[in-house]
Formats: C-alpha cells, sequence, structure tokens
C-alpha cells in the first residue's frame, strides 16, 4: 500500500536512483506511446501499399512491392516468382494467370512457353518498396487538390477573420467602461452556452436564407464569431495597462490606432494561440459542413474523406493515403507548435 | 505581410475616426459590432427560431408554409408504451439514441477522467522527457474526428491488424464493426483515445498548481504518503477534477463526429448517437423532419443548459477554493 | 499665455463625489504641485486637466480657453505618467516619435526633434533599444523625452518617480527642475511626497479628500499654513500639536488639560478668552529649557551627530517630537522641560482646525 502511495505522490526520484514505480511509470508511458503513435505509424506505412499487399492476411508491417518484368508480348508487367520445388525448381518465372491451385507462368527468356506451375511451389520476389501510386492517384482519379484548396480557403479566411472580429470586440471589452458593457459581456457568456449542435435546423435555415448554403462562405461566416476567441483576448488585453492606452491618447493617436499599433502588437501572445486553435477547429470541422455543403465539388478534405470510405469503388490504398495527407498538415502544426498548443489549452480550458 | 496590411488598416480607419470625431467614446460599438452582430445572427435568431420549427410541423423550409402543431413534435418523441424499451417507443430511433448516449457518456467520461487522471499523476512525477510524454498524449486531440475513425477502423477491420494478431495468438477473428456491442465498445474506446490527452492536460496544470511547499510541510508534518495523496493532493485537486468532469459530460452528450464517420450509427442503430438523430432526422433523411429535428434539438439543450450551469458553478468554486 | 485655470471643477462617480468643488490658476510658466496623502483626488484632478477622465462639473481653462469638451489629444499637453507607460513594443525612437507621427509631422522633422530631444535627456545611445532593456531611470527619461519631444503648452507629470529607488529620485528631481527652467513651460506635478513638493514646486496645492486645502508657494505653505491639515503635512518631521484652552481670564495664556499653563503670542492671533485652540509647534522651534513651562518624559533619542531627536509624551498623552542641531545630553526615561519662542508659534480653532492668524 505504501509503495502505491508513493507512487501517486512521489514527484522526485530519490537520488536519481530507479525506483519500481519509476519503472511503472515508464512502463506506462511508453505503453502510451506505443496506443497512440502505434495506430499512426501502422496507417502510414499501410499508406505505402499496393493493393495487393493490402488485402494480404496476415498483414506485414513494411510496404512489400513484388517485383514484376516486361515479357515480350504481354501488355502488362507480370509478376515475377521463384519456383522452390516441383517440375521447375530453381527458375525465376512470370505469372500470366492465376486458375485455382494452379499458375499459368512464363519464362521471361522464352515468352513462348507457357507452363503449368502448382502455387505452392513458387515464392513472390519481393522487396520493400513505397506505392507513391497511392498518392498521385489521389491528384489523378480524385480531386484532391479541389478538397484541399476548400479545406484551405475555409480555415485560412475563416481564422483571419476570427482573429479580425474576435480582437475588435475584445479591445472595446476590456479597454472601455461603457452603459452596456457587462450586456454586451452576458451575451457573449449566453452565446458559449449555445453550442452549435442544439442549433442546426435554425442556423441551417438562416444560412439558407443568407444564400450562403453550399458555398465556402456559409461554413466560414457562421461560426467566425467564437465566443472562445473574445474571452481569451479579453484577459489578455485586461493585462495591458490602461495608462498605456492614455499615453497614446495624449500622443493624438486614435482609437482605431490605439488598437492597431498598441493593442495588437501587444496581444500577439494570445492571438498566435487564437489563430492556433482556429486552424485545427476548422480544419478538422465537419457536422457543419456536413450540413451546408452538400456538392460534391465544396467538400472539404473531412467530408471527402468520410464519402470516399462508403463507397463501393474505394479502395483502401488510396483511402489511407488520403487519410496521411489530412493529417499531415495538422500534424506539422503539433510539432511546431505544440509548446503554445498546450499552454493555450490549458488557458482556455477547451472550446 | 505588414506592407499589405498597413494600408489596409489605415482605410479602415476612416469610419472609425469619422465616429470619433463625431460621438467620441462612443466608437467602441463600432469595434464590437461585427461580433454582435454575428453572434446575434447566427446564436440568437436561431435559438428563438428553433422553437418556432419545434411547435410547427410538415417539412416545408419557410415557416409560414408551415403548419403550427402545437407540441406535436414532442408528444411524438415521447409516445411510449413502455420507457425501457425503445421498441415500443413511436420515435424508436430516438429513444435509441438517448439509451445509446447516455450510456456513451457513462462510459466514456467515466474511462476518460479515470485515464487522464493516472496519466496526470505520472507526468507529474520527476519524468525524464516529461513535454515529449505530454505531447505524445496530446497528440490525438489534435486529429480530425474522421481521421480518428480511419485510422481504427483500418485496424479493427475484418482482415485488420488486431484480427491478425488475435488469429496469430490462437484465438478467433472478431467481426468487430458488426457485432453491435464490439461496435460500441470501440467507439467508446477510440472516442477515449482521441481526446484524453485534452483532460490529461488540465489536470496536469491542476495538480502543478499545488504548491510544492504544501508537500513539505506536510513531510515535516510526518504524514505518509498514502495519507498525502488522501489529504493533500486529491482535495486540493477536486476543484479541477470537477471542472473536467463538467466539461467532459457537455462534450460527450454532443459526439457525433468520429462515432458516425467510424460505425455511420450502426450496425443497425447500435451507435447511433442523439445529434445523428437531430442530423439524420432535419437534413439526410427524406422527407426533412425540421419540426422533429428542432423539437430533439431542445431536449438536447436542456439537459446542455444543466450541464453549463454546472460549468460556471464548478468554475466559480474552482476560483474561489 | 499657456496658464491652467480650474473654476469650481467637480467630478462625482455616480453618488460619490471625489472632486468637490476646486479653484485655482496657475500661472503661465509655473511649476505646480499638487500634493496630499493617497486618495485625496490629486491623480484624478490631474487626468482631469489632462482631458482623459471627464469632468462633472467647473471649467477647465487652459491659455484663456474653456476645454472641457476637448478630447485629450487636442488639448495640447503632454503626460508623464506613474508607470511610466512606455510602449512596450516599441524602440525608444519609436515611443519618441509615435506622438509626432500621429499628427503628420515630416519625417525628416521626426527624426531631427528625436534628436534633439534624447541628447538633451542623454538617452541618444538608448535609441534602438527597447523599454524592457531599460533601467528605471532611463525608462523615466524616455517618459520625459515623450512628452518633451511633442513640444505641448503644459506638462503635466503623475507621481512619475515613485517607481525609483531614493538616490535616483533625488538626481530626477534634479533634472525636472532644470527641465523647467530650460523650457519655461507651464508643468503641474502629482505627487504625495511632501519634500518633492517644497523642492520642486513655485506653488503647492494641499489637497484632501477632493478639496482645496491651500494653495501657495513652499515657504507661503510652511509659515502660514491654514490649517492643522496643512501645517501636519508639509514640514518633516510633523508638527507638533497640543490641545488646550485660553485661559479666561489672560487670552495670553493657554492652560492645558494637565493645568500647565503656557504663554502665547499676544498679538497676531485673534484667539478669544475661553476658546478651544491647538498650539502647533515645529519640532525645530521646540527646545529644552530648565525655566520651560512644558514638561515631558522623554522616550527614545536618535542621535544623528549633525543633528538630534527627541521623542516622548506631555503628561496628557500628546506626542511630541524635538528636533535640535548638535547632539544632546539627554535620556530615555529622562524628564525635561521644553518651551518655544512666540513668534514660532501657530495657533488654530480646534473645532475647525482653521488658523487664528490674521492675515
Amino acid at each position: 500500500m505504501g509503495k502505491i502511495a508513493s507512487f501517486l505522490t512521489a514527484t522526485r526520484g530519490k537520488n536519481g536512483r530507479m525506483d519500481w514505480t519509476d519503472w511503472v511509470s515508464y512502463g506506462y508511458l511508453l505503453m502510451g506511446v506505443l496506443v497512440i503513435f502505434g495506430p499512426v505509424l501502422w496507417l502510414l506505412m499501410s499508406s505505402f501499399k499496393d493493393e495487393a499487399e493490402i488485402q494480404r492476411f496476415p498483414p506485414r508491417f513494411l510496404p512489400y512491392t513484388q517485383e514484376t518484368i516486361e515479357v515480350e508480348g504481354y501488355d502488362t508487367p507480370l509478376a515475377l516468382y521463384d519456383i522452390v520445388a516441383g517440375e521447375f525448381e530453381g527458375r525465376r518465372l512470370a505469372q500470366i494467370r492465376r486458375v485455382g491451385l494452379v499458375a499459368q507462368m512464363v519464362d521471361p527468356n522464352e515468352p513462348d512457353v507457357r507452363l503449368k506451375v502448382d502455387i505452392a511451389d513458387r515464392e513472390a520476389i519481393e522487396s520493400v518498396g513505397l506505392a507513391t501510386e497511392n498518392y498521385t492517384e489521389l491528384f489523378e482519379k480524385f480531386s484532391f487538390l479541389k478538397f484541399f484548396w476548400n479545406s484551405t480557403f475555409i480555415t485560412v479566411v475563416a481564422t483571419a477573420i476570427t482573429l479580425m472580429v474576435n480582437s475588435m470586440a475584445a479591445f472595446g471589452l476590456s479597454k472601455y467602461q461603457f452603459r452596456g458593457r457587462n450586456v454586451m459581456l452576458m451575451i457573449v457568456v449566453g452565446s458559449l452556452m449555445v453550442p452549435q449542435t442544439v442549433v442546426l435546423v435554425p442556423l441551417f435555415i438562416v444560412t439558407k436564407e443568407l444564400g450562403m448554403l453550399n458555398s465556402l462562405w456559409g461554413v466560414i461566416i457562421p461560426a467566425a464569431a467564437t465566443p472562445t476567441g473574445v474571452f481569451l483576448l479579453r484577459q489578455y488585453m485586461l493585462t495591458i495597462p490602461d495608462e498605456i492606452l492614455d499615453a497614446a491618447r495624449m500622443d493624438k493617436a486614435s482609437e482605431w490606432k490605439i488598437f492597431w499599433r498598441i493593442i495588437l502588437p501587444l496581444s500577439v501572445p494570445a492571438i498566435a494561440v487564437l489563430a492556433i486553435l482556429s486552424v485545427i477547429w476548422r480544419w478538422n470541422d465537419f457536422l457543419w459542413p456536413l450540413i451546408v455543403l452538400s456538392e460534391n465539388e465544396n467538400f472539404t478534405l473531412q467530408l471527402a474523406l468520410n464519402s470516399f470510405q462508403g463507397e463501393m469503388t474505394t479502395k483502401w490504398s488510396n483511402l489511407l493515403a488520403m487519410t496521411v495527407l489530412t493529417l499531415l498538415p495538422i500534424a506539422c502544426v503539433f510539432f511546431f507548435l505544440q509548446k503554445y498548443i498546450a499552454t493555450g489549452i490549458a488557458s482556455t480550458g477547451g472550446k | 505581410m505588414l506592407r499589405i496590411i498597413s494600408p489596409l488598416m489605415q482605410i479602415v480607419e476612416i469610419p472609425f475616426a469619422f465616429v470619433q470625431k463625431h460621438f467620441g467614446m462612443r466608437v467602441v460599438w463600432l469595434f464590437l459590432m461585427p461580433n454582435v452582430l454575428l453572434f446575434f445572427t447566427f446564436a440568437f435568431v436561431p435559438i428563438f427560431l428553433n422553437f418556432l420549427y419545434a411547435f410547427t410541423s410538415g417539412d416545408q423550409i419557410m415557416l409560414g408554409d408551415r403548419p403550427y402543431a402545437g407540441a406535436a413534435n414532442f408528444e411524438s418523441l415521447s409516445r411510449c408504451r413502455d420507457y425501457l424499451d425503445p421498441n415500443t417507443c413511436e420515435r424508436d430511433i430516438f429513444w435509441r439514441a438517448l439509451f445509446n448516449t447516455t450510456w456513451f457518456v457513462a462510459l466514456q467520461v467515466g474511462f476518460m477522467v479515470g485515464f487522464s487522471l493516472l496519466t496526470a499523476i505520472v507526468l507529474n512525477r520527476d519524468i525524464r522527457a516529461r513535454g515529449f510524454f505530454r505531447s505524445v498524449f496530446f497528440f490525438p486531440v489534435m486529429l480530425s474526428p474522421v481521421v480518428v475513425a480511419l485510422i481504427w477502423k483500418w485496424i479493427l477491420l475484418r482482415n485488420g491488424l488486431l484480427n491478425a494478431w488475435l488469429i496469430g495468438l490462437g484465438f478467433e477473428g472478431v467481426n468487430w464493426m458488426l457485432e453491435s456491442s464490439w461496435a460500441f465498445a470501440w467507439s467508446v474506446f477510440l472516442s477515449v483515445w482521441a481526446h484524453m490527452g485534452f483532460y490529461t492536460l488540465i489536470l496536469l496544470a491542476g495538480l502543478q498548481a499545488i504548491p510544492r511547499d504544501v508537500y513539505e510541510a506536510a513531510l515535516m508534518d510526518r504524514a505518509s504518503a498514502w495519507r498525502t495523496f488522501r489529504r493533500i493532493t486529491l482535495p486540493l485537486l477536486a476543484p479541477t477534477m470537477l471542472v473536467v468532469l463538467v466539461l467532459a459530460l457537455i462534450k460527450g452528450v454532443q459526439t457525433f463526429d468520429e462515432v458516425y464517420a467510424f460505425t455511420g450509427g450502426g450496425p443497425g442503430s447500435a451507435t447511433t448517437l442523439i445529434i445523428q438523430y437531430i442530423y439524420e432526422t432535419g437534413f439526410a433523411g427524406s422527407p426533412r423532419l425540421f419540426g422533429l429535428a428542432a423539437a430533439a434539438s431542445i431536449i438536447l439543450a436542456v439537459v446542455l443548459v444543466v450541464l453549463t450551469a454546472a460549468q460556471f458553478w464548478a468554475n466559480r468554486r474552482n476560483i474561489d477554493g | 499665455m499657456a496658464g491652467v485655470g480650474l473654476r469650481g471643477v467637480r467630478k462625482s462617480y455616480g453618488a460619490v463625489e471625489v472632486i468637490k468643488g476646486i479653484d485655482l490658476e496657475i500661472a503661465h510658466g509655473e511649476f505646480c504641485v499638487f500634493v496630499g496623502p493617497s486618495g485625496c483626488g490629486k491623480s484624478t484632478l490631474l487626468r482631469m486637466i489632462s482631458g482623459l477622465e471627464p469632468i462633472t462639473g467647473g471649467d477647465i481653462v487652459i491659455e484663456g480657453e474653456i476645454v472641457n469638451n476637448i478630447a485629450a489629444a487636442d488639448r495640447g499637453l503632454a503626460m508623464v505618467f506613474q508607470s511610466y507607460a512606455l510602449y512596450p513594443h516599441m524602440t525608444v525612437r519609436q515611443n519618441l516619435s509615435f506622438g509626432l507621427e500621429n499628427v503628420g509631422t515630416a519625417k525628416g522633422d521626426i527624426a531631427a526633434k528625436v534628436d534633439a530631444v534624447s541628447k538633451m535627456l542623454q538617452i541618444n545611445e538608448l535609441l534602438d533599444r527597447r523599454p524592457k532593456d531599460l533601467s528605471g531611470g532611463q525608462r523615466q527619461r524616455v517618459a520625459i523625452g515623450r512628452a518633451v519631444v511633442r513640444e505641448p503648452r503644459v506638462f503635466l507629470f503623475d507621481e512619475p518617480l515613485s517607481n525609483l529607488d531614493a538616490e535616483l529620485r533625488v538626481d530626477m528631481r534634479g533634472e525636472i527642475g532644470a527641465l523647467h527652467k530650460r523650457l519655461g513651460n507651464t508643468m503641474i506635478y502629482v505627487t504625495h511626497d511632501q519634500v518633492e513638493a517644497m523642492t520642486m514646486a513655485d506653488k503647492i496645492a494641499v489637497l484632501r479628500s477632493g478639496e482645496l486645502e491651500q494653495f501657495g508657494t513652499p515657504l507661503e505653505l510652511f509659515n502660514n499654513p491654514t490649517n492643522t491639515f496643512v501645517a501636519g503635512f508639509i514640514g518633516s518631521p510633523k508638527m507638533n500639536f497640543i490641545k488646550g484652552h485660553v485661559d479666561h481670564a489672560d487670552r495670553a495664556m493657554l492652560v492645558l488639560a494637565t493645568g500647565e499653563k503656557v504663554a502665547l503670542p499676544a498679538t497676531g492671533f485673534d484667539q478669544k478668552p475661553g476658546q478651544n485652540v491647538t498650539l502647533g509647534i515645529r519640532p525645530n522651534d521646540l527646545q529644552p529649557a530648565p525655566s520651560a513651562s512644558l514638561s515631558m518624559v522623554v522616550r527614545s533619542v536618535e542621535q544623528l551627530g549633525t543633528d538630534s531627536y527627541l521623542y516622548g509624551g506631555l503628561e496628557d498623552g500628546t506626542a511630541i517630537t524635538i528636533h535640535s542641531p548638535g547632539q544632546t545630553q539627554v535620556t530615555p526615561g529622562e524628564k525635561i522641560h521644553v518651551g518655544a519662542a512666540a513668534a514660532s508659534m501657530h495657533l488654530f480653532d480646534t473645532e475647525s482646525g482653521n488658523t487664528l492668524r490674521i492675515s
């Protein structure tokens, strides 16, 4: 019992010696790393496998591709096998087609002679290789670029609008005393209490009436004014001394200039946090775009990904490659900015 | 960048300078206007409209075309012969979604808060590379719900990685996605997987806010490690726990994205949650039953208002305490 | 001429009146100090003059023009703030030029003015640094420079030295004084430190609870305080106050509660027989003398070598401080007699606190 207790409370090892509680801690954390990065790594590996390898059961970790060879008289490259038993043992043959347990094969050096081989007698010649066509096909057969552009456009424009609108409001609510200020604050608090999910129907109607249905603007505008953003920025701006504003007023700066030249530059840390949050929210947004965007050409990456996984014609190889590409920008944001994100999340207490 | 924005800001200054010249400090309303306008149009008008739709029926979009229906939508949603058996209800899927959501939230929040607390406690120890581990646990929080769903779906396929392992170990493969209880369990799992990093972060901050000298004082008082945990760590962490719990409940009730992308609500309606019901009733089905969806939204809103009130209460306690 | 006038100026927040009607005329070129304990409204009054704080009643006049409805930016004033309020994200140069840019001064002129001012204040080496890289004294100079560069009609200082350490404060006091001589502008300076007020001011305005207690030159205030508040506030250590009543038979005799009698000046004050009065004597005017009429018990003695201070009390408990030059032989616990010359005495009406001096 005592040992468990010291595990729960100890914040410091004893003179650098590893206690068993330390072993348990590291064990737990390493398992966490495995459970969290394992699946992501598996996705990454799988996205580089060709369709045959994807269908293979049981699966292998690394992506393998079978070697092929151009054989005279055949339009497509044929898969190469080593024959390890039976009549043709020791020879290297290319497969033309497979019928049941027997494969029709051909020796690349004698393209005219067709050989019949028991499939148990052959072994595929494989090497580790990346099936990059999973990715290139996304650009050729699927309108991946279009979806990517839609997602990027929504993310960038919405974040810009959010930052501008929210910081103006936060400035007004943090640096001015005026009649109605508390009412305005209540309104902001109030809208924090109305999540999008409970007003889906009327939100849809309003968006439709404003003619923004099935347009990227219909995704951008309704969620541009985030109460979280106003709060986050207002808390930060409250810490800027009022005397600096007074000094600027004595320096004949207009209120707008005070906002733009003094308050905004001084609020950069908070604005950066909101920008990162906004990018993540917008890039990952799903339900609202699902409702607003019904035409395929307006789909965001998230919508495209979701609709493709339901289509029978979609191959997993492409789907996985697309998943990786959707994940990639956010993963980059994460790796470069994770310090700010952590503090940002901790300071807002979430959306 | 600045070269583009600067002239832009000078143009924007014109209306602001004009208003300031004529109305003085009332220029503040100009700063508030865009935000207020957006809140008004996309939060307050919708709340009001939601009631109008909930009390009208039909599949017309325009309010004018919709006949007044009184409480018919609510009656339809609540008409059951036996409230414990969704099959006897007029809107059986709504009731199933209610049951599913309740179970989902209970399990998800329970496991998530438990694991978050454990992880936070471990991370609060004097761990090497704490920053790295903290980031690792936070990583899934940033992934989009669709990506999370696809990552796990790929592992749980009939021919997927997990079944390969099970068969390798001598068990039989399971058709995870086609068995109701497994699909539900995995939905809970991936939801915990995706969100627990967020709560870990908040709890870790809460733990780190406990001043070190309190522990040192306890040490001087010869308190045992177990008593220190029970009598110091837990009580001092309790306000943060409360915030985390309520926040997790609020978000849990609104779960949709990852589960919808993962199971589509199936098999059958085994993993259909309440938001999915609203979505499908109002937007995906035919005819589009806006009234019914709005009524269901109001029921959800009532739950959320109660939870949000709890959140404010918890936050206030957190500040006072 | 950039004089500043306050005519019945009032300010209230809701029902709470914080400035209760103040009349004041500051002549052009004067260095005027507003002094008073914290909460007396001196900073509020300064902010009302600056235009940052709207006024509730009365008029503020600058250069003969009523400026009540003119915005802070357009009153032609400059202000130095207690916290300096430098723009943290701008370099010193940008801090100095921001105000000039706002009024559309040509680039070349800005550079020239910034250059001249920074040389004058010896901050020309710091122009490319940011405020966080400066010491307290340097920040103070930049804050003053930001005010000077705009060439205002009137300078306003809001407790500008309170964030500096004691030594630096003395230096800066001298520099601000020198600046005033050099520029010749009207300056209004707010402080709670009466030493600062005495050393720097041409005129001092003593404020208490939103009211003007006295306005005059430092020595007027010191020699002829109009009431016990000003008498106690100006001068260090504080004036001794001894309560009693005027003898019914002899109006030049004060009777203390203990029955002891002290001779009062016979002329110069209009005390009435039997009136309750407060006798004020500055610590340096009170001297031990075997024949003197007041007896006190010495509780502690401070020997500074050049000066000595005796702290003690009369028999009725009234605290007494004596400041005498040189060194003293008195030891704690000793009972001594003290007295003062009639000419150095101040006499106040105990009820109102106002001076009984005939002016």
